[in-house]
């Protein structure tokens, strides 16, 4: 009967999260840099607004770098997200040599992938001048620069400087012959501390950067075509494309329609004024802004963090508990479980997620599964040594009295050992409301979003939106746990 | 020998434990409505001999009946309606009431809430127990108060046989001897035939009619106190009954 109940349990959890994706669905993910954001935030409202359909728009945003991202887009994770030709020819095609929009179109069409026309503005690294200098010296392009190589003050990122893509070939292509003394280099977030303090003239940027914007920089147009082209695009999957056309055909048509300012424009909205990704991206469709009160934003991330972590609990509760029954009744067995369940604790989060997404995939189950994993240490623990150590005298008299092994275990063991196990749940519970912040990371939402956000943002207000909301949570969580335990406590076992 | 009168009969038990021997060849017949006790030092083998009589560990051969039917046939859930056990301290669930520690076993039996009302009601009359002790926890209860809920619980499910295991073990002498006097009133109103488990040979003396002495495994004299001491089978049973110097002298309660 009580395996039953876990079969039962296990059985309707998995159909939860199938049924969850079986209607009809395009999920939209981006990467975790602004710019990706706003692009995926675009592409999303674009979907939602195709008139006749009763298709969901799910967003996975900001779900991590180039490797995870396609890797979800094969899997068939994900439908589409906005990438750069450069980075597609280079990191996914491995063929730097692919230049062509039309060759980098075919070899991926080949794997099954399809790619947008362009859509208008090509984010890779230049040079920026302040304002003042460019002026002063009628700085247009990089060939200019040869004029004022010997007095112009530079600094340049430490990725652009080891590139061989950077600075070398920059200095190279050019015949610029820059005096090595006013060459520094710093980290990118204070070279534009530097260039605004008038310490230097010149920096390294990406060309869509919100930054140029604010500090008015002049970007120096590559005249002899040196750096590569990242241009942004939409990359989908061949069955999206094929499923779904007149929404291909939507993204399609926002095709050439952004240029480098606009895009810098867009970027400082989020950077510079602090807008959220979908008021930006409505503003820049057009479209009424529709935009998310801080209640609700936090409400709704409140309800996904509480689905994760229910979920996890859930699980640590109905598979922890008959297993740490299990060890404890049997030694040998017993300490496997617990060797196994204190590994998977020493695995850190991020590495366990990377693990579990080439088997799940991404988004909810990775994740649920990552923390199903974590909070079933504390609850087998708990169970084990709680049996273990209770007075083997009452489990004898109970024999005595006739009581089968499982009314022992119902009316007996259980009661007697429920105040132990239930502080393992409470850790577990605190536990799953701190980890699953990262889950986040790979789309499965809750608090962790506006860390991640916040973090890749460097604002801080929208970091402590969801770490307050988390700490909260977890001193919640403990009360109610306090609560709990005080009601189901056997009041003969009450201190 | 298997007369009408016997209840309790315990016929060639022999049980080892990891080639140790621990009972040999021991034979015990009470009859009904008798108390008798089984006194012995600690490694005598009585422990072992309460653990077999309550169906709890196996033994090498030898049979323990309950009226004229073998332990082995009655059923498990059963267990509480052909031997009411007492453990030591009284041995309470510290995690129920008193009530609920008394009707655990009826409720698994399926007993309705009225007639284990009922029987408990009865019980509670006869040992003398207030009603409200009922409702505390065992931490709550004195010695005393524990032991009348255990007595109360196993005699619940009316056993053929009750079984108790160093009913006065841990108390202080003075509770020892008002208890001692109660229990004994408690213990003929009942009219249960009664296996008592002591080490304590002024305890076995005082509520039981025979003695039976174990040692080494073995069961080395039956008989009154008067029988030990007027004709001990061997040294060693005057051995110990020297040992418990302050004892009633023969002719005494018996």
């Amino acid at each position: 009967m009580k395996s039953a109940l876990i079969c039962f349990l296990i059985t309707s959890f998995g159909w939860t999260l199938h049924a969850a994706e079986k209607s009809a669905t395009i999920v939209v993910g981006s990467k975790i840099f602004t710019e990706s954001y706003i692009l995926s935030e675009i592409a999303a409202q674009t979907l939602t607004s195709v008139p006749m359909s009763d298709v969901r728009i799910v967003r996975k945003l900001g779900m991590g770098s180039t490797g995870i991202l396609f890797e979800s887009l094969r899997t068939g994770a994900i439908d589409v997200y906005p990438e750069y030709t450069g980075t597609i020819a280079e990191a996914i095609l491995k063929n730097p040599s692919l230049k062509t929009h039309k060759e980098i179109g075919e070899a991926l069409a080949a794997k099954g992938f399809v790619m947008s026309p362009p859509l208008g503005f090509n984010n890779t690294y230049a040079i920026g001048v302040t304002r003042k200098f460019a002026e002063a010296n009628q700085l247009k392009t990089l060939s200019d620069l040869k004029r004022v190589a010997s007095s112009i003050r530079l600094a340049f990122s430490y990725e652009f400087m080891g590139r061989t893509d950077g600075y070398q070939g920059l200095v190279r292509r050019y015949g610029l012959d820059f005096d090595k003394r006013r060459v520094r280099r710093l980290d990118h977030s204070l070279a534009y501390q530097a260039i605004e303090n008038d310490e230097v003239d010149a920096i390294d940027v990406y060309t869509t950067d919100s930054k140029i914007k604010k500090l008015e920089l002049k970007v120096l147009e590559d005249d002899l075509h040196y750096f590569p082209v990242y241009e942004a695009v939409w990359l989908a999957s061949r069955s999206f494309v094929e499923k779904y056309p007149m929404q291909w055909r939507r993204l399609e048509a926002l095709s050439y329609q952004f240029d480098a300012d606009k895009m810098i424009l867009l970027n400082s909205q989020v950077e510079v004024e602090r807008r959220s990704f979908d008021s930006v991206a409505s503003g820049y469709l057009g479209i009424s802004a529709n935009e998310e009160t801080l209640f609700d934003r936090i409400s709704r991330r409140t309800l996904e963090h509480v689905w994760l972590v229910g979920w996890a609990l859930a699980f640590s509760i109905v598979i922890g508990i008959p297993l740490g029954i299990v060890s404890a009744r049997r030694l040998r067995v017993g300490r496997a479980i617990l060797v196994v369940s204190a590994v998977v604790q020493t695995v850190p989060s991020l590495a366990l997620l990377g693990f579990l997404i080439p088997l799940l995939g991404i988004g909810a189950k990775p994740a649920l599964a990552a923390l199903c994993l974590y909070s079933l240490l504390p609850v087998v623990l708990n169970t084990s040594v709680a049996i273990r150590t209770i007075d083997s005298r009452h489990i004898e008299n109970a024999r005595a009295f006739g009581l089968s092994r499982l009314q022992i275990l119902i009316y007996i063991t259980l009661p007697l050992a429920s105040p132990t196990i239930l502080s393992g749940v409470k850790t577990a519970t605190i536990v799953s409301i701190g980890t699953a912040t990262l889950a986040a990371l790979i789309g499965a939402g809750g608090y962790g979003a506006p860390i991640l956000s916040g973090l890749s943002l460097n604002d801080p207000s929208m970091i402590l939106q969801g770490a307050v909301p988390a700490a909260v949570m977890a001193l919640g969580a403990y009360i109610l746990f306090e609560l709990i335990a005080r009601a189901l406590t056997p009041a003969g076992l009450r201190r | 020998m298997i007369g009408y009168g016997v209840m309790l009969n315990i016929l060639n038990v022999t049980a080892s434990f990891g080639g140790l021997a621990v009972l040999k060849d021991v034979s015990l017949e009470i009859a009904r409505g008798e108390t008798l006790a089984l006194i012995g030092s600690s490694g005598s083998g009585k422990t072992t001999l309460l653990r077999i009589t309550l169906g709890l560990v196996p033994f090498d051969s030898g049979e323990v009946r309950i009226g004229d039917q073998p332990l082995s046939s009655f059923r498990q859930s059963h267990w509480a309606e052909r031997i009411g056990y007492v453990p030591q301290d009284g041995g309470l669930f510290p995690h129920l009431s008193g009530a609920d520690n008394v009707a655990l076993i009826a409720r698994r039996r399926g007993w309705d809430r009225t007639r284990i009302e009922n029987r408990m009601e009865e019980l509670r009359l006869l040992v003398e127990l207030d009603r409200e002790v009922l409702s505390h926890f065992p931490s709550e209860m004195s010695g005393g108060q524990k032991q009348r809920v255990a007595i109360m619980r196993a005699a619940l499910m009316d056993p053929s046989v009750m079984l108790l295991d160093e009913p006065m073990g841990s108390l202080d002498p003075l509770v020892r001897r008002t208890l001692q006097d109660e229990l004994k009133r408690i213990f003929s109103r009942l009219g249960k035939t009664v296996l008592l488990v002591t080490h304590d040979l002024s305890e076995a003396v005082y509520f039981a009619e025979r003695l039976a002495l174990l040692h080494e495994g073995r069961i080395v004299q039956t008989g009154t106190y008067a029988d030990l001491v007027s004709r001990p089978s061997e040294p060693f049973v005057q051995t110990f009954i020297r040992a418990h110097r302050a004892l009633p002298s023969i002719g005494g309660e018996t």
